[in-house]
Formats: C-alpha cells, sequence, structure tokens
C-alpha cells in the first residue's frame, strides 16, 4: 500500500490504522483458541461435551452472522440446521460416509433453504421476520415427520455411519476424533466469518444493521446484501447440523425444532451479539451451566437456565463484548498510550 | 445551462391529500437552488420522490435526461443522485472512518467484496482522511457516529453524501438543530462544496437561504407557487404573505 502514494499524510497514518484493527489478532483471542486447544490435550474425559459445544459454538455463529451483523431476526435457524443434519445424514447412507464431503452436502442445503426462503424475509418488519423463520421451521419438520420413508420420522434417521477421518481417524466413542475435528472446523469458520466480517461487505451489512434507510441512500443495495449474508449463515447452520450428524450418527426430528432455533439465540445473547465470540462464549457457558445445575437439582435446570437468561439479558447484552474488549484494551495498554500520545500531540498543532 | 434533474408533472397523492401537486422542476448544472416553503408544504416529500423513498402517484423525474422514476434507490445513488436528511441517519455503531470508507467502497463498485479486510481498497486511506479533514471530523474520526456531538454529526451526514461523489446533491435542512457556537462552521463547509455538484438546498432558515442560494423555488401546498432570483423572490409581495410574512426571522 505504501507504494500508492509518495507521501502520506500522517492522517491517512491514522485512517489506516482505524481500518486495519480488525486484522490483527489481539492477545486475548490468541490466548482464547491456545487454551481451546490446550482442551484437547488436557481434558480428554470432556471431549464429548467439548463436541457438543463446538456444534453449538458454529450454530450460535450462524446466528450472530445475521442477527449480530446484519440485523435479521430469527427464530427458525433450525431449518437450516436441520436441512444440514439430514442433508449430510442421507449422503452418508446413500452416497458416501465421507465426513468432509458430507460437510459440504451439509452446507450446500443450508444455504438454499435459507437462499429460497430469504425472498419471503425481505418484507416486513422484526415481527414478519420472527413469524416466518419461525414457519419455515415449522413447515421443514412437518414435512420431515412426514415423509418417515426418508427421513425415518419420528424414529429418527438410523444407518449413518462416518468413514473415518482422512481414511485414518475413525470418530471414536470417547469423541477424541469428534472434537479435533469439530474444533478444526469451528476454527475454519470463524477465521472465514472474522475476514466477512471485516470486510467491504461485512461493514455494509453493519451498516445496513444501524440504518437500512441510510443504507440505501448511500447506495447499497439493502435487499441482495441480507439475501447473501443469509445463505452464508445457512451454510454455517448447514454446517453445524452436519457436525452433529457426523459426531452422534444419528438425527431425531429435534434438529428442526423449534428448541433447537430457541437455544441457539440463547447461547448467542447469553454470549453477546456482534463479536463473533458470543456464540462460542454463549455455548460454553450454557453447557457448563446445564450440566452444573444438572448435577444439583436434575428436574429443575431449565429453571436456572431461564434465570440466566433474564439475568444477562437485564445486564446488558452488550457485556461480554465490553468485558473483552476492556481486557484487551489492558493488554495492549503500552502500546495504545503510545499511539495516543502521537495523536493528541498532532491535534495539538 | 444544463439541466441536470428535472420533474414533468411529478405528483404524490396520499389518502385525498395532495403532497406534491404537478410540480415541473428544473436543476440546471452546478446550481446552488433552494427550495423553501412553510411547514408542511411537502418539501421533504418533494426530496423523498427524487430520491425514491417514496414512489409517486404520477409524473416523472429525469436526471441527466434519464428517467429514473421507477429505478430503485441505490441506482439512483450510482448515477449521481446523493441527499442528506433533516434528521440525522448515520451508521450509529460505525466510526466516522469505516462509515466513510464504506461509502467508498461502495461507490467504487468493491461494496460486495467479501474476502478482503476492508482497508485494503488502494488509495482509500487518502480519500477518507480528505473527506476528514473537508469536514472537520479529525478529531472524532475514531469514534462511533452515535457518541459524536450533534454539530460532528451534522457535518458527517453531508460527508456521506458527498463521499458517493454526486452530480447532483439534495440537501434537506443541512443546518437545522445545529447549535449557534457550530453553525458558522456548518455553513462554511456548506459553500465550500464542490463546485462543479448541482445542489438543491431545503431549508427553513431564510439567513441561510439567502446566503447560499443563487435561485429559489416557493413550494407552497405542494405545488410551485413561485421562482426566481434570491432578489426576485425576496421581493415578491405574494412570497411574503404566504410564506415571509408568516414567518417572522427576527
Amino acid at each position: 500500500m505504501q507504494a500508492n502514494h509518495s507521501t502520506p499524510t500522517p492522517l491517512s497514518a491514522d485512517v489506516r490504522r482505524v481500518m486495519r484493527r480488525p486484522v490483527r489478532w489481539t492477545v486475548i483471542e490468541i490466548a482464547f483458541w491456545v487454551l481451546a486447544v490446550l482442551s484437547w490435550f488436557f481434558l480428554p474425559e470432556q471431549h464429548l461435551i467439548l463436541t457438543e459445544i463446538a456444534g453449538i459454538a458454529i450454530f450460535a455463529l450462524s446466528i450472530d452472522l445475521i442477527l449480530g451483523y446484519a440485523g435479521i431476526v430469527s427464530l427458525g435457524q433450525a431449518a437450516l440446521y436441520g436441512a444440514g443434519a439430514y442433508a449430510s445424514g442421507l449422503f452418508s447412507i446413500y452416497v458416501t460416509g465421507e465426513p468432509i464431503s458430507g460437510l459440504l452436502v451439509g452446507a450446500v442445503a443450508g444455504a438454499v433453504i435459507a437462499f429460497a426462503t430469504s425472498f419471503l424475509l425481505l418484507r416486513g418488519g422484526d415481527l414478519t421476520r420472527l413469524m416466518v423463520t419461525l414457519g419455515v421451521a415449522a413447515v421443514l419438520f412437518e414435512i420431515a415427520n412426514q415423509t418417515a420413508w426418508l427421513t425415518g420420522g419420528a424414529d429418527g434417521l438410523q444407518g449413518i455411519t462416518i468413514d473415518p477421518l482422512f481414511g485414518h481417524f475413525e470418530f471414536d466413542f470417547y469423541g477424541h476424533t469428534g472434537y479435533a475435528y469439530s474444533l478444526a472446523v469451528l476454527f475454519v469458520l470463524f477465521v472465514l466469518s472474522r475476514l466477512i466480517v471485516s470486510s467491504p461487505f461485512g461493514i455494509s451489512l453493519k451498516a445496513i444493521r444501524d440504518n437500512p434507510l441510510r443504507a440505501s441512500a448511500v447506495g447499497i443495495p439493502v435487499a441482495a446484501r441480507q439475501v447473501a449474508i443469509y445463505t452464508v449463515a445457512g451454510a454455517y447452520a448447514g454446517i453445524a447440523g452436519a457436525l452433529f450428524t457426523q459426531t452422534q450418527q444419528f438425527i431425531s426430528l429435534d434438529v428442526l425444532s423449534f428448541q433447537k432455533s430457541a437455544d441457539g439465540l440463547m447461547v448467542l445473547v447469553i454470549g453477546g451479539t456482534g463479536y463473533l465470540y458470543g456464540g462460542i462464549v454463549g455455548a460454553v457457558v450454557y453447557e457448563m451451566v446445564q450440566d452444573g445445575i444438572a448435577n444439583l437439582t436434575p428436574q429443575y435446570w431449565q429453571f436456572w437456565v431461564g434465570i440466566l437468561l433474564v439475568v444477562f439479558v437485564l445486564v446488558g447484552r452488550d457485556r461480554p463484548r465490553e468485558l473483552i474488549s476492556r481486557l484487551t484494551a489492558r493488554a495492549g495498554q503500552m502500546r495504545k498510550s503510545s499511539s495516543e500520545t502521537v495523536i493528541s500531540k498532532r491535534q495539538e498543532t | 445551462m444544463d439541466t441536470v434533474l428535472e420533474t414533468i408533472s411529478l405528483s404524490k397523492i396520499f389518502g385525498g391529500l395532495k403532497a406534491t401537486d404537478n410540480v415541473n422542476f428544473r436543476l440546471e448544472q452546478g446550481a446552488r437552488h433552494a427550495l423553501i416553503g412553510p411547514n408542511g408544504a411537502g418539501k421533504t416529500t418533494f426530496i423523498n420522490l427524487l430520491t425514491g423513498v417514496l414512489t409517486p402517484s404520477d409524473g416523472k423525474i429525469l436526471l441527466n435526461g434519464e428517467d429514473i422514476t421507477s429505478i430503485k434507490r441505490e441506482q439512483r445513488v450510482r448515477r449521481g443522485l446523493a441527499r442528506t436528511f433533516q434528521i440525522n441517519q448515520l451508521f450509529g455503531k460505525l466510526n466516522v472512518v469505516e462509515s466513510l470508507g464504506l461509502v467508498i467502497s461502495e461507490r467504487r463498485g468493491h461494496g460486495r467484496d467479501w474476502f478482503r479486510w476492508a482497508g485494503t481498497l488502494p488509495g482509500i486511506e487518502d480519500e477518507i482522511a480528505s473527506l476528514i479533514s473537508d469536514f472537520g471530523l479529525e478529531d472524532v474520526f475514531d469514534h462511533p457516529c452515535s457518541g459524536l456531538p450533534y454539530g460532528k454529526q451534522r457535518l458527517l451526514e453531508i460527508a456521506l453524501a458527498i463521499a458517493c461523489r454526486p452530480k447532483v446533491l439534495l440537501l434537506d435542512e443541512p443546518a437545522a438543530g445545529v447549535p449557534e457556537a457550530d453553525r458558522h462552521e456548518v455553513l462554511s463547509r456548506l459553500s465550500a462544496l464542490p463546485s462543479d455538484v448541482s445542489i438543491l438546498l431545503i431549508e427553513h432558515d431564510m439567513d441561510l437561504v439567502f446566503n447560499f442560494a443563487e435561485k429559489i423555488s416557493v413550494l407552497v401546498s405542494g405545488a410551485l407557487f413561485a421562482e426566481g432570483t434570491v432578489d426576485e423572490i425576496a421581493n415578491d409581495q405574494r412570497v411574503k404573505e404566504v410564506y415571509l410574512g408568516g414567518a417572522d426571522h427576527g
């Protein structure tokens, strides 16, 4: 970039610094992923629950892409998740049990359903969107229920067998392969979404989220961008569904249920929207709380999860993000304070 | 002079109310043209029709001779028609740099790029920096739009429209609500706008209108009531009666 202008002004340099800020991995982010990798080595007996957490995190990430970045509310993300789950399950039964291609099939299924239904979402406001997404998921649920010859209906889809990963690593009973696989998929999808949300496309989504009227008045095709991100989120949800299928090797109608959509939204809200880590943080908290409370009071865990949700929303959905950005700011205090001195000096002159 | 923006028999009817009544209007190349009128005269409705926020009941809109009556808002922007809003319409959580950057990316046809970081478009930081200094936003460029002082928000409101590099700019009461201390800055930024941009100014503030405009059109009850130079309008007895007389700006 330096070559494009012979004498960059100090202001241009500041502008570039602000624009490139999302590119850099902060210390907290790196620590987060190092911990995630370490969990594979040091928590081998927890791999089953960690696999579940990684799957929920991808699902919540798909909701974050539409809700946190494009302002599209949904109560039917399970439609996309379930489409991915069933598509990859059927693919493993009738075509091949190779897992990576199964993931791709799940992604395509989620994306196709999302794209096809996205046009219904464009009309109307939040309430319309909540109802339309809810309705689409309910319709798919009933279709899966009625086509028992294909999906197994209420008995669930059975006979799914998944080949060893890369032909070598069997999906074992303890979830060792499953967790490594899920974590790797989560990481790849996370890195991709990190780029997407800070690309020109991603910033145009945030503009639409914050002010669709102005977005269209500066030349952004609002509807087309919403269709695009909803389709991408569909692929993400489809992959989450496919991962579930492959690691559980069984699908029931639950993957298309309202409960599934609500869980995903709840997880995201607990973790916080609009900073990408919300889905992961929320999934960890949700599973740990569910696990912990279920051990204490097996009958009442949903009561406590409900209380927790209410508290989180009242305390403020932005809280987790603020906490993390404050920690990040503190970690980079030295660097930041030195550059701020430079700015304030320049402003004084 | 060439006409850049023209309306032919433009009408908008809400229920029984004619908010825009058979308006034939021309904006000339490089114009500084003001549209005034009493409250409820339909000025903002007229802007909303021009920019595609509202669909006209009847009539046509031509931009550089091309019929744009039924094309989408964002396509009008791409053809060179930009606007500001009477009430600030900013991107609340985005900072000033991101807001300007996204408009420039969009204008340059890179708004759909998803596989590159937003700051990597060649030369974009220089263009953002020059807009920031043109509009006096140097001390707030890293702040989210929603937290800016009102005067700065007003300036960013105009900067976002200029970042579209419009041929025609519609300013909807740009000085509305600006505190007295910041007024001078807003007015001087307005008079420094590039002279090749044709500007239609909608305004209540007669000082601003008389300082800024070369030509004035008066809208009353949705219809064009009078049109002329600043002197002609200032001395027009009928205009004084319906409008200036009622609104005492002393």
